[in-house]
C-alpha cells in the first residue's frame, strides 16, 4: 500500500518549480558517508487485503476476552463497552486531530476534555483534574514528584499493596529525579499502619496508597491519611479500578490531597496493556503544581462560551527545564472514551454497574470457597477482586482452564514472595452466572 | 520609567533598600516583555536566599520568568495580593506590583547592582539586540 | 453548545446493564466506606450520541482537511490500521493472559522492535514509553544508568536552543542540569559553543535531526565526534524521522539513543492529543539498561524477559501503548522498504515546494534546502500590526488547519509548516494561494486577520481570563 498522492508528472512539475533535477538534490546536505546506499532490510510491501490477512493471522494467535471467559484483573479490567463509545470515539474529527493548540478549530475535543475533568472530579471527590496522563502507573509517579515539589521534601513512601508494576514505575521516576523511594509492608492484606506510622517523618513528601488495593481489599484510608497529615506529608490515593467509585467513598471524602489512577475500566478496552488512561486530580491549592494539560472555560470576543488549554506556563513548552513535568501529550482519545462512557452510564447506571461488579465477585468468591482445598487468603472488605489460596499451583490451574477457554486469575506469587499458592480473581458485570458456574465446575475437575 | 532610588539587576529586577529591608519587584521593561501576567509563585516567608538565587516565578500566558533576588537575606514578607491580582505587576510594577521583601544580610552586595542611568542604557542595548533577531 | 451536565434530567439512563443473575449478598463493606451520592449526569443514549456528534463537528482532524502543523507530522492515518488494531486478538487481549496465549501480541512487539532497529540503525528497542516525552525520559535514564555503571557522575545534558521543550524538561526530570547550546546563523548547532560546552561532565547531547527548523545538521559527524570525544552520549530526538526514512539512519550519524514518535512518522493517529507511542532504540552498549520486560524469541516462541538485573526499571505498566504499536507495525508492513523511502522523498519535496512558493511573501530566516518542514517568520507582517497568530487564525477561515506558530523559539513570529507526503499538489497549491492572499490581506485589510477566524463555532477566546480565573470544571449551581 502507499499513501503518497502525487503522480510522477506532478512531482516533475514541483521539481521544475523548485529548480531541481531530481529529488536526490534535496538530500545533498547529508554527508555522503551517512547516506544509505541500500534499501532498508524490511519485508516487501503488502496490499490492503494481504495486510489484513497477515494481521488476522497474528491476532488469531492470541486469546481474547471475547472468546475466553475472563476472571483476570490485576490492573486491566474486562468490562462491557457500550456501542456508543467506539462509535463516537471513532469519529475521525476526534481521532485524526492533534492536540487542540488552535482552540477555535478544536472546540469539540476541548469541551470533551473539560467534561472529562469534571467527571473525574465528580468520581474522585477532588477539586481539579488534568486532561489525563499516560496511564495509572505514570500518573502515580507524577503525583509523587508533584508532592515533593509541593512539600519540598525528598522522600516518597509507598504501600506494598500498590500494584507491583506501579511501584516499579514510581521507583524508577522518583529515584532518577534524585528522591528517595521507600515501601512499607502489609498485614492481613492491607497496608501495615503500624509500620507506616513508624516510617513517615517530616522528611516524607507523600504517602502513596491504592484503594481497593492490589489484593482487591479496601484500605483504612482514614488511618493512612491521618498518619500522612500528622507529618504534613501529602496523602495520595491511587485508584486502579475506578468502577469501584460507584459504591465506595471517594478519595476526596477521605481527605486525599491527590487522587491519581487508571481510567481504563471506563470504556477503554484492555488492549494488551495500552493505551490506557492515567488521571491526576488534586485539591485546588495544588493547581499550579499539577503536571499535564488543563482545559478551562472562557468566552470568545462575542461573549459566547468556549474552551482553551490553560495555565500552560506550568508546562514544558513554556517553562522547559523548570516545568512541573516533561509530559507533552495526553491520552485524549481514551479520556473521550471515558467521558462518553460515564455520560452513558450516568448517575444510576454507574451505581448499578458497581453493584453488579461487587455482587458477581461475592458469588464467585463464595462458590470458589465451596470447593475443597480453596481457602480465603484475606478476610477484608473488597470490591470486585479477592485472593484465594489454591490446593495446587495456580499457574497449573490456569493452564488447565485455558483448555476450556477460561482466563483464570493472576498467580500472586509472580509478584509477592510467600503467596505462591495464591490466586487473584476478578469478576465484572460481564461475568455471567453460567460462566462462573462453568469455572467452578472446571475447577472441581482440575483440583477435585 | 524607573526610580532614581532603586537599584537594578541584569535580569530586570529592582530593589528598594530602606534600612536593612529591601523591597523587590520587576521593572516596567520586564513586565512589558512578559506581557499579561497570569500567576506569581511567591517564596515562603522565612526562606534564606542568596544574591541572584531564583526566589519567585512570574508566568504570563506564553512565557515564564524566574525572579532572582538582587541581594542575600531572609524573606520577611510577600505581596499576597498578587495571588488574586497578578495584573498589579503589569499595572504598577514599581509600587503595587512589588513581589517580596527581604532583610538584607549583606548591604555591600548592593554595590554590584545598576543605578537607574546604567540600567536604562542596558535596556537600550537589549532592545537593539532583540530587533536584530531573526 | 451545552455541557453534558446541562442536558441532565433526573431519571434518564443512557446504557442498559444486565439484571443481577446471582443471589444478592450483603456486601460486607462498612457504611463508613460507602458513598451516598455519585453526582454524574443523567442523559439518554440519544442525548449522548447527539451531544458528542455535535462536538466532533466542532473539531478539525486530518480527515477534515490539510493540517500542516509543523513538528507534528499530521499525515493521513490509514483506515486499515484502525480495523487491524480493532481485531479482538489485539483489542481484547489481557496483558496478563498466559504467554502461550499472547504469542501474536508478542510477535508484533518483537518484529516492530526489529524493524525500528533496522530503520534507525540501532541494536535494541523498547516499545514501553507512551509518547515521545516519555521516550526521552527513558533514554536519559538509560544514559544515567550507563554512567553510573562506569562509575562516572556526569551532571549535564546539552540541548540546542531550537529544541522542543520536552528535551530540557525530560533532562531536568531525570536530575540533569540543562545547558543550552545556541544555533549558528545557518540554523545548525554552533560548533564553537558546542566545543566549549561539551566537557567531561556532559552525559549527553540531545539533538533533533533534522532539527526543529526542518534543517539537517550538516556537521552531525563532527558533532558526534566532539561529544563522544569527551565520553558523552548522543541522543537523537526522532520527532522528525519522517524526513529521512530509508535515506539515512541516526545510528550511522553517531547517535547512541533515539526515540521515535509512532504517532508522527508511523501514521498512528494523534487522537486529539494522544495516545502516542515513543519507542526508544539504543546501541548495544546500552541495551542492558532497557526497561523491563523485553520481548525475546527462543526457537519459534516469544517470551517476556524480566530477568534484566541492570534494567532502569519501568516507565509504564505492562508493555506500552500496544494498539498504537499494532498500527505502526501495520504501516511498516504495508509500505515496505521502497514505500518508506518514498515517504521521506515526498515529504521533503512537498515541503521544499511550498517553501519556495512562499519565500517571496514571507520572511524565510534560514534559506537552505529544507527537509520535511520549514520555518517562516511573520516579521514582515508585524509592520502592519499583524502577528503570526493572526495569520494562523485567518487560515482557519480558508479551511486549513494552521501551522505551528511561535516555535521554535529562536525565530521571531515563527510559522512552521510541515505538509507531509500524503498531500497532493492541488492541496499544496491551494494552501499556497491562501497564504499569499493572507499576506496581501495583512497589508491591505489587517483587521480581517486580527478578527479571524469568523467561520468557526467560536471567535477568538479570552485566554487571559481563562488563566487568571481558571474554571476547570463544571459545578452544579
Amino acid at each position: 500500500m502507499r499513501f503518497v498522492v502525487n503522480t510522477d508528472k506532478e512531482r516533475r512539475e514541483m521539481m521544475d518549480s523548485i529548480g531541481i533535477g531530481s529529488v536526490q538534490e534535496l538530500f545533498k546536505d547529508i554527508d555522503e558517508e551517512i547516506l544509505l546506499k541500500r534499501p532498508l532490510n524490511l519485508q516487501r510491501p503488502l496490499s490492503e487485503q494481504e495486510l489484513l490477512e497477515a494481521f488476522s493471522e497474528i491476532s488469531g494467535k492470541n486469546a481474547d476476552t471475547e472468546r475466553y471467559k475472563c476472571f483476570l484483573g490485576a490492573g486491566a479490567y474486562d468490562h462491557f463497552i457500550p456501542s456508543v463509545v467506539p462509535c463516537l470515539v471513532g469519529r475521525s474529527e476526534f481521532y485524526t486531530a492533534y492536540t487542540p493548540y488552535q482552540a477555535e478549530a478544536s472546540q469539540g475535543m476541548l469541551q470533551a476534555i473539560y467534561e472529562f475533568q469534571t467527571l473525574i472530579c465528580q468520581l474522585t471527590g477532588m477539586d481539579v483534574c488534568n486532561a489525563s496522563l499516560y496511564d495509572g502507573a505514570s500518573a502515580l509517579a507524577e503525583a509523587a514528584i508533584m508532592a515533593s515539589n509541593v512539600s519540598r521534601r525528598g522522600e516518597v513512601i509507598a504501600s506494598s499493596t500498590i500494584h507491583p508494576e506501579y511501584r516499579e514505575v514510581v521507583k524508577t521516576y522518583v529515584e532518577n529525579r534524585g528522591l528517595e523511594f521507600r515501601e512499607v509492608g502489609w498485614e492481613d492484606g492491607v497496608t501495615s499502619v503500624t509500620e507506616l506510622a513508624k516510617e513517615v517523618s517530616d522528611k516524607t513528601s507523600a504517602v502513596l496508597v491504592q484503594n481497593p488495593n492490589f489484593f482487591g481489599n479496601l484500605e483504612d484510608l482514614d488511618e493512612v491519611g491521618k498518619i500522612a497529615h500528622e507529618k504534613k506529608a501529602l496523602f495520595v490515593v491511587c485508584v486502579v479500578e475506578p468502577t469501584s467509585l460507584g459504591l465506595l467513598k471517594a478519595p476526596g471524602e477521605f481527605g486525599a490531597d491527590i487522587a491519581a489512577g487508571e481510567g481504563q475500566s471506563l470504556g477503554n478496552s484492555v488492549s494488551f496493556g495500552g493505551p490506557h488512561l492515567g488521571f491526576l486530580a488534586a485539591r485546588q491549592e495544588f493547581l499550579q503544581k499539577m503536571p499535564g494539560r488543563l482545559v478551562g472555560m472562557t468566552t470568545d470576543t462575542e461573549g459566547r462560551r468556549g474552551f482553551v488549554m490553560t495555565l500552560q506556563a506550568r508546562e514544558q513548552h513554556v517553562r522547559r527545564e523548570k516545568a512541573t513535568s516533561n509530559i507533552c501529550s495526553n491520552q485524549a482519545l481514551n479520556a473521550l472514551a471515558a467521558t462518553v462512557y460515564l455520560a452513558a452510564l450516568g448517575r444510576r447506571g454507574f451505581r448499578k454497574l458497581s453493584t453488579l461488579n461487587a455482587q458477581k465477585a461475592r458469588y464467585l468468591r463464595s462458590r470458589v470457597l465451596e470447593l475443597k482445598g480453596f481457602e480465603a487468603r484475606f478476610e477484608k472488605p473488597y470490591y470486585n477482586e479477592f485472593v484465594v489460596r489454591c490446593p495446587i499451583d495456580p499457574r497449573k490451574i490456569n493452564e488447565e482452564l485455558t483448555k476450556r477457554s477460561i482466563l483464570g486469575g493472576l498467580p500472586v506469587g509472580r509478584f509477592y514472595r510467600g503467596l505462591e499458592d495464591c490466586w487473584l480473581l476478578c469478576a465484572t458485570e460481564k461475568s455471567a452466572r453460567k460462566d462462573i458456574d462453568l469455572l467452578i465446575e472446571t475447577l472441581r475437575g482440575i483440583c477435585g | 520609567m524607573g526610580h532614581e532610588r532603586y537599584l537594578y539587576t541584569k535580569e530586570h529586577e529592582w530593589i528598594h533598600a530602606e534600612g536593612d529591608i529591601g523591597t523587590v519587584g520587576i521593572t516596567d521593561y520586564a513586565q512589558s516583555q512578559l506581557g499579561d501576567i497570569v500567576t506569581v509563585e511567591l517564596p515562603e516567608v522565612g526562606r534564606e536566599v542568596k544574591q541572584f538565587e531564583s526566589v519567585a516565578i512570574v508566568d504570563s500566558l506564553k512565557t515564564t520568568s524566574d525572579i532572582y533576588s538582587p541581594a542575600s537575606g531572609r524573606v520577611v514578607e510577600v505581596n499576597k495580593s498578587l495571588q488574586d491580582h497578578p495584573e498589579l505587576i503589569n499595572q504598577d510594577p514599581y509600587r503595587g506590583g512589588w513581589i517580596f521583601k527581604i532583610r538584607l544580610s549583606n548591604r555591600e552586595e548592593l554595590g554590584s547592582l545598576m543605578t537607574l542611568e546604567r540600567y536604562e542604557a542596558y535596556v537600550a542595548e537589549e532592545k537593539r539586540k532583540s530587533t536584530a533577531r531573526r | 453548545m451545552k455541557l453534558i451536565f446541562e442536558l441532565s434530567a433526573e431519571g434518564r439512563e443512557g446504557a442498559s446493564l444486565p439484571e443481577l443473575d446471582v443471589p444478592e449478598q450483603d456486601l460486607g463493606i462498612p457504611e463508613t466506606e460507602l458513598r451516598s451520592e455519585i453526582p454524574l449526569p443523567e442523559v439518554s443514549e440519544v442525548d449522548v450520541v447527539r451531544h458528542y456528534t455535535a462536538l466532533s463537528r466542532m473539531n478539525f482532524g486530518v480527515d477534515s482537511g490539510f493540517y500542516p502543523l509543523g513538528s507534528c507530522t499530521m499525515k493521513y492515518n490509514p483506515k486499515v490500521n484502525e480495523v487491524i488494531a480493532g481485531l479482538p486478538g489485539f483489542k481484547s487481549a489481557h496483558p496478563y493472559q498466559p504467554e502461550e496465549l499472547s504469542q501474536g501480541c508478542l510477535q508484533v512487539i518483537y518484529e516492530l522492535s526489529r524493524d525500528l532497529a533496522e530503520i534507525t540503525g540501532m541494536d535494541a528497542f523498547t516499545l514501553q514509553p507512551a509518547a515521545g516525552a516519555q521516550g526521552e525520559l527513558t533514554g536519559l535514564m538509560m544514559a544515567k544508568a550507563y554512567f553510573k555503571r562506569r562509575g562516572e557522575n556526569r551532571k549535564k545534558v546539552l540541548v540546542p536552543d531550537s529544541a522542543h521543550g520536552t528535551n530540557p524538561a525530560s533532562a531536568a526530570l531525570c536530575g540533569y542540569e540543562v545547558v543550552e547550546i545556541p544555533s549558528d546563523p545557518r540554523g545548525g548547532v554552533d560548533m564553537v559553543e558546542l566545543k566549549g560546552k561539551a566537557t567531561e561532565d556532559v552525559a549527553a547531547l540531545m539533538l533533533t535531526n533534522p532539527n526543529t527548523l526542518g534543517l539537517f545538521e550538516e556537521n552531525i559527524l563532527e558533532i558526534s565526534d566532539i561529544v563522544h570525544g569527551n565520553g558523552g552520549l548522543m541522543y537523537c530526538d526522532g520527532a522528525n524521522m519522517n524526513a529521512i526514512l530509508g535515506i539515512a539512519k541516526p545510528g550511522d550519524m553517531g547517535f547512541d539513543i533515539v526515540h521515535l514518535n509512532l504517532h508522527k512518522t508511523f501514521s498512528a493517529p494523534h487522537g486529539g492529543g494522544g495516545p502516542g507511542s515513543g519507542p526508544v532504540g539504543v546501541k548495544e552498549r546500552l541495551a542492558r539498561f532497557l526497561p523491563k520486560p523485553v520481548v525475546q524469541k527462543n526457537g519459534g516462541r516469544y517470551f517476556l524477559d524480566y530477568d534484566r538485573p541492570e534494567s532502569i526499571g519501568r516507565v509504564k505498566a505492562f508493555y506500552g501503548n500496544f494498539s498504537v504499536l499494532v498500527k505502526a507495525y501495520a504501516y511498516i508492513r504495508a509500505l515496505g522498504p521502497e514505500g518508506l523511502k518514498e515517504v521521506a522523498e515526498n515529504a521533503v519535496l512537498n515541503a521544499n515546494y511550498v517553501m519556495r512558493k512562499l519565500e517571496g511573501a514571507y520572511e524565510l530566516p534560514y534559506d537552505r534546502v529544507c527537509k520535511h518542514e520549514f520555518v517562516l517568520s511573520g516579521k514582515r507582517q508585524l509592520d502592519f500590526g499583524v502577528h503570526a497568530m493572526d495569520i494562523a487564525k485567518r487560515l482557519i477561515d480558508y479551511g486549513f488547519h494552521p501551522p505551528t506558530v511561535y516555535f521554535p523559539l529562536i525565530v521571531k513570529e515563527a510559522i512552521m509548516i510541515e505538509p507531509t507526503e500524503t498531500e497532493g499538489k492541488e492541496t499544496l497549491d491551494s494552501f499556497v494561494e491562501a497564504m499569499l492572499k493572507i499576506a496581501e490581506e495583512a497589508e491591505k485589510e489587517p483587521e480581517l486577520l486580527r478578527n479571524a477566524p469568523k467561520t468557526t463555532p467560536t471567535t477568538r477566546l479570552d485566554a487571559l481570563t481563562a488563566a487568571r480565573k481558571p474554571n476547570l470544571r463544571w459545578k452544579e449551581r
